[in-house]
């Protein structure tokens, strides 16, 4: 039986930690992902739960941000759902290599290149009217060895 | 949630030791207090992550405008973290190369 855990956050800051803790919990009862993959997938929803409130706070709507968390044959998936302006995944801007000194000019920008280094699989959806980002860590060796 | 931020003063270093999680709702907190030791004429400050339990990139962002203030004052700002998950979000973002990242406030403190 398919387990599915849904949570509806207020989108504020606070709650960020709250989408964590429940995506952690979520990610525990799964035998079969390490504890390295559970670090990383709390950064991974952090990220995207932050830039999900950023993008309600920009249009000042008082939608909730959507999670869903569920586990398949092949790993743990999480959706993370807001009503914000949306924007285009794949004209995000570069930053410049660490050695530049101008690097030290961004100092955002890094939320959606850590959760696409973290989690095994990234789609992110995005139009005017919203913006999902679905994210899945999938089983491994070393979590099964570990169960 | 709270996020501890102690201030001791060694070998002419502020030291700034963070305990808790770093995240978009506490990073205002660990800015500010940043901004007001440099404010201050703190100029050397290290920076202990090692009571840090969980950082994401909006804590990645207040080290980066810590730092670049910092520089502009001809200072610096070291950084103490020696956990392999939160090292590893320095790894991913290539901020390695930007901060000096030492293992024991004593090793960071003994910097020329």
């Amino acid at each position: 039986m398919r387990t599915t855990v849904e949570l509806e956050i207020p989108a504020r800051p606070e709650f960020v930690a709250l989408a964590r803790l429940v995506v952690s919990a979520m990610a525990s009862t799964d035998a079969s992902l390490s504890d390295d993959q559970l670090d990383d997938l709390k950064i991974a929803v952090s990220e995207a739960c932050t830039n999900a409130i950023e993008a309600h706070g920009a249009i000042s709507t008082s939608e909730r941000v959507r999670l869903k968390c569920w586990s398949d044959d092949r790993g743990l998936r999480v959706s993370i759902e807001d009503r914000g302006p949306g924007f285009d995944p794949t004209t995000l801007p570069d930053h410049p290599p660490p050695t530049d000194p101008d690097r030290l000019k961004f100092e955002r920008g890094l939320g959606i290149p850590l959760i696409r280094a973290l989690v095994d699989e990234v789609e992110i959806s995005s139009s005017t009217s919203g913006t999902e980002v679905r994210i899945a860590m999938y089983h491994t060796a070393d979590g099964l060895a570990a169960s | 949630m709270d996020l501890g931020l102690d201030v001791s003063e060694r070998n002419g270093y502020a030291v700034l030791s963070v305990r808790g999680e770093v995240d978009v709702y506490t990073a205002p907190k660990f800015r500010e207090r940043l901004i007001e030791l440099v404010s201050d004429g703190k100029h050397r400050i290290v920076v202990d992550l090692e009571g840090v339990e969980f950082l994401d990139s909006t804590g990645l962002g207040v080290l980066v405008g810590g730092l670049k203030r910092l520089r502009s004052h001809d200072g610096d700002l070291l950084l103490v973290c020696t956990q392999p998950r939160i090292l590893k979000v320095f790894e991913i973002t290539g901020l390695t190369k930007v901060f000096g990242i030492h293992d024991s406030v004593d090793q960071a403190v003994s910097t020329p």
